[in-house]
């Protein structure tokens, strides 16, 4: 199925750039008439593979995130965030609640979240490659409308 | 995001404003920590009343004020988070640590 609307987006690693991920793909599904819920659950799944960008794919260093964007007329919204990072060297031990290597701060529940506000999560990562995180999320498309 | 940080005799009272991700947080964390670390406090209230979006490094910055205050021999309590924010926090199991404000715990405070 291809998606009825695309958007790419590519930012440094920056934290200050999270916000502007949320931001931007907030203003990008608004398209599909979201619920303020379901607005909520995917800007705080997007923030999460972000931060995770910023926080442990770029550690000590400036790199890229593409953000791409793509909404399908089921009400599927697809986000995909990808880094050209150090890569995660076991994914499915980084995806386990609590499980961190960020410090004392930082909770280890990045990926539960996306995992509770999301449909579907996907990883792939290759060490010194980098990581890919699909995020899928069907949205109840009441009105059936904005498609144009 | 904004924060307000009032001091009264053995506590600290913080009023946040706005959104906590990871950007939020390291400089939150900076501040809270500097008043917090100055003086003789016993306690330290986080008031999420006026937080309009969170994430988990929210709970990061919730848990990593949990141990400095215990650390110091005080306590914290989370004020006025909404269903969302104390969902999340439930998940990440935050409830065990009896932080949440109460009518209990706010009496309690009070009464102090």
């Amino acid at each position: 199925m291809k998606p009825m609307n695309e958007s790419r987006i590519t930012f440094l690693s920056r934290s200050m750039n999270e916000g502007f991920a949320r931001a931007v793909t907030a203003a990008f599904i608004s398209q599909l008439d979201p619920a303020v819920d379901e607005l909520a659950d995917i800007r705080t799944a997007v923030s999460e593979a972000v931060t995770n960008c910023i926080v442990h794919a770029y550690p000590d260093r400036l790199g890229p995130v593409f953000l791409t964007l793509r909404l399908y007329e089921n009400g599927k919204i697809q986000i995909r965030v990808r880094d050209r990072g150090c890569g995660i060297p076991d994914v499915s031990k980084a995806m386990e609640p609590l499980f961190t290597t960020g410090g004392e701060d930082r909770s280890g529940l990045g990926f539960s979240v996306m995992q509770s506000f999301t449909d579907r999560v996907r990883v792939l990562s290759r060490p010194g490659k980098g990581t890919t995180v699909t995020l899928e999320k069907y949205i109840n498309r009441r009105r059936g409308e904005g498609t144009d | 995001m904004e924060v307000n940080i009032q001091t009264e005799p053995g506590r600290v009272i913080a009023r946040l404003r706005g959104e906590i991700d990871h950007h939020a947080a390291i400089r939150l964390r900076e501040k809270l920590d500097r008043v917090i670390e100055g003086g003789e406090y016993s306690l330290l209230i986080l008031d999420f009343s006026e937080i309009s979006f969170m994430d988990s490094s929210g709970i990061g910055l919730v848990l990593g004020r949990y141990k400095l205050m215990k650390r110091l021999g005080g306590h914290l309590l989370v004020r006025g988070a909404c269903s969302r924010i104390l969902w999340m926090m439930q998940m990440a199991g935050l409830e065990k640590l009896q932080i949440f404000e109460t009518e209990r715990t706010k009496k309690h405070e009070t009464d102090e």
